[in-house]
């Protein structure tokens, strides 16, 4: 029998770390699929490739697959999401000065994202007083969790970001010489762009999104809903691949075997010891070389955390009606949360009751009530626009 | 066909960008701007104010013109990505093909198909020309290394050209291989034996 042959694209990202070990540790050969895998240079391109179907599959920006299940800023196309690829790994980085602004600011401790928040949002009150052009942040795209993320976190200090920051869309291999020449202030990015920027010098990491959220899913193993309905067997074969893969990284005595896998030129190409810092969760956070840790930086597939969560969903969603993204309706939340597809991951992988590493309400935010998938209305209502 | 329209090229080839001015202009296009590298590019396309804006699909900047398709304080007026939603082969002639549009949402579809057109037979045609271009670079590469493996034979065994190339050619046949293959691995047996 030869191999089912698929397409899929992925950018060059530490939590593509599932679909690389699949495609080049044998994991999906052992499911007789072939994976050709193509490396891409935008989020624009990987969309619409995967829509027009010169992908079979692709690693996804979770709320991508959202938007383009609804339509929202581009054509409709209904994609799945089978498997979750990665949970949280972003981070925020500021230039050094900015974090000493924020760090003299600061009424408290900055590793308290509250604190951080409100310090920002004197900083912003303060040049504006003095008449100086507002900040800029960079994040990777219109629909991404780092847009989000970023403006959580603001909005939680106070700081209205269509109105106080500037927010900017960057390609991530862009993030870190924008940082450096000053076009932006910092930026919320994945793995391992806020690495290199503090290696450069030019880049503070000031939170871990799982400081922010503790679990927030990342990107995802996304196939058009056509295609999945039309291959329902290969489909069971990519995810079954794509979960061994996944375990076979969250192993810490694999670390120096996937490490050299996903550093490899046609991979990720990025030095071996900064995607060892991001799958330990250990990172540098200053140029001086100050460490800070947190088990939950990255999680790829530990504690059930790539079976994908429909409240994951929701709260993206939610996120999309904030920012006047998407109309709000009950329909369009049935339609986003539809675009996680647990019982697919369970079909393939079988139903296992693992101990979950996710929080009571699935999110686990820094500020605000408790998440509710099934009522969106009420989580805006808590989050309406307050300026302090 | 509407000449007065305001094209802007954002491209990371400089010659592909040429050659898809000067097919705009030939067109009768005579707006057309082209934009080079990264900084501050979405100010840059703010300032200019086009009706179209024609990408590269390696250029990592397409998300950056995502942006525009938001409502939001920094975009002025809001840009849709080229698609229309009747002719999907329109979609993908132009992904084949290398080259993503984005034109001020309320632009009529068809007052800009002829541009998307002429973006992809450039495109096809750039790429064309580039393939045609590394063809000739290998071929003359395989020629040297052809002369450099016959005159390597001719000394060893004192053959004449033609029966040092007539001993590559039965090689190569035999062995089902290309001559320039058989060539080179006399090159690098005569390195080991030098």
């Amino acid at each position: 029998m030869s191999d089912t042959r698929l397409r899929i694209g992925f950018i060059p990202l530490c939590d593509a770390a599932a679909l690389i070990v699949a495609a080049d540790k044998g994991f999906a050969e052992a499911e007789g699929l072939e994976l050709e895998l193509v490396r891409e240079v935008s989020w624009s391109n990987v969309r619409d490739k995967l829509n027009i179907g010169l992908f079979d599959a692709a690693h996804l920006l979770a709320p991508v697959a959202i938007a383009s299940s609804l339509g929202l800023g581009h054509v409709k196309v209904p994609i799945v999401a089978p498997f979750g690829l990665g949970v949280n790994g972003n981070a925020i980085t500021v230039s050094p000065s900015l974090y000493a602004a924020i760090a003299k600011a600061a009424e408290g401790d900055i590793l308290d994202p509250m604190v951080s928040a409100r310090a920002l949002a004197r900083i912003i009150a303060e040049r504006r007083r003095r008449g100086e052009e507002p900040l800029t942040f960079g994040m990777t795209f219109p629909f991404s969790t780092h847009n989000y993320h970023l403006r959580f976190w603001m909005a939680a200090g106070g700081i209205d970001p269509d109105e106080d920051v500037r927010l900017v869309v960057l390609p991530p291999p862009y993030m870190v010489e924008s940082l450096a020449s000053k076009q932006v202030d910092g930026f919320c990015v994945g793995a391992p762009w806020n690495s290199v920027a503090v290696d450069l010098g030019v880049g503070c990491i000031l939170h871990f999104i799982s400081e922010i959220l503790s679990h927030a899913a990342e990107k995802v193993l996304a196939v058009r809903a056509r295609w999945a309905e039309d291959n329902p067997d290969t489909l069971m074969r990519l995810v079954r691949a794509h979960q061994r893969a996944a375990t076979y990284i969250e192993d810490a005595g694999n670390r120096a075997e996937v490490i050299a896998i996903l550093a490899a030129p046609k991979r990720i190409d990025v030095d071996a010891e900064v995607i060892s810092r991001t799958l330990d969760g250990r990172l540098k956070v200053t140029p001086d070389g100050k460490v800070r840790a947190d088990e939950r930086y990255l999680i790829i597939g530990r504690g059930g955390a790539a079976r994908p969560d429909p409240v994951q969903a929701a709260w993206l969603y939610a996120q999309m009606v904030r920012w006047g993204q998407a109309p709000h309706s009950e329909q369009m939340l049935t339609s986003a949360k539809a675009v996680f597809r647990p019982d697919l991951f369970d079909a393939a992988l079988g139903n296992k009751t693992v101990a979950s590493v996710a929080p009571a309400d699935g999110i686990g935010a820094f500020a605000g009530p408790a998440f509710d998938a099934h009522d969106v209305g009420a989580h805006l209502r808590a989050w309406a626009f307050k300026k302090q | 066909m509407d000449a007065s329209l305001k094209i802007v090229i954002v491209d990371e080839s400089p010659v592909r960008a040429a050659i898809l001015e000067e097919g705009l202009r030939e067109a009768g296009f005579v707006n057309v701007v082209r934009i080079e590298g990264t900084a501050k590019l979405l100010a840059r396309i703010y300032a200019i104010d086009p009706d179209v804006i024609l990408i590269d699909l390696e250029n990592p900047s397409r998300d950056v013109l995502e942006q525009m398709f938001q409502v939001s304080r920094i975009v002025k007026r809001p840009v849709a990505m080229f698609v229309d939603q009747a002719d999907s082969a329109s979609i993908q002639a132009s992904v084949d093909a290398g080259v993503s549009a984005y034109i001020v949402d309320g632009l009529k579809k068809e007052r800009i198909k002829s541009i998307l057109d002429l973006c992809i037979s450039r495109f096809n045609a750039f790429s064309r020309l580039q393939s045609e271009l590394e063809q000739t670079k290998s071929a003359l590469e395989e020629r040297k290394v052809i002369d450099r493996a016959k005159g390597i034979l001719m000394k060893a065994k004192k053959l004449s050209e033609e029966q040092a190339y007539a001993l590559l050619r039965k090689t190569a046949m035999n062995e089902n291989r290309k001559i320039a293959d058989v060539a080179q691995s006399v090159i690098t047996a005569a390195e080991l034996f030098k």
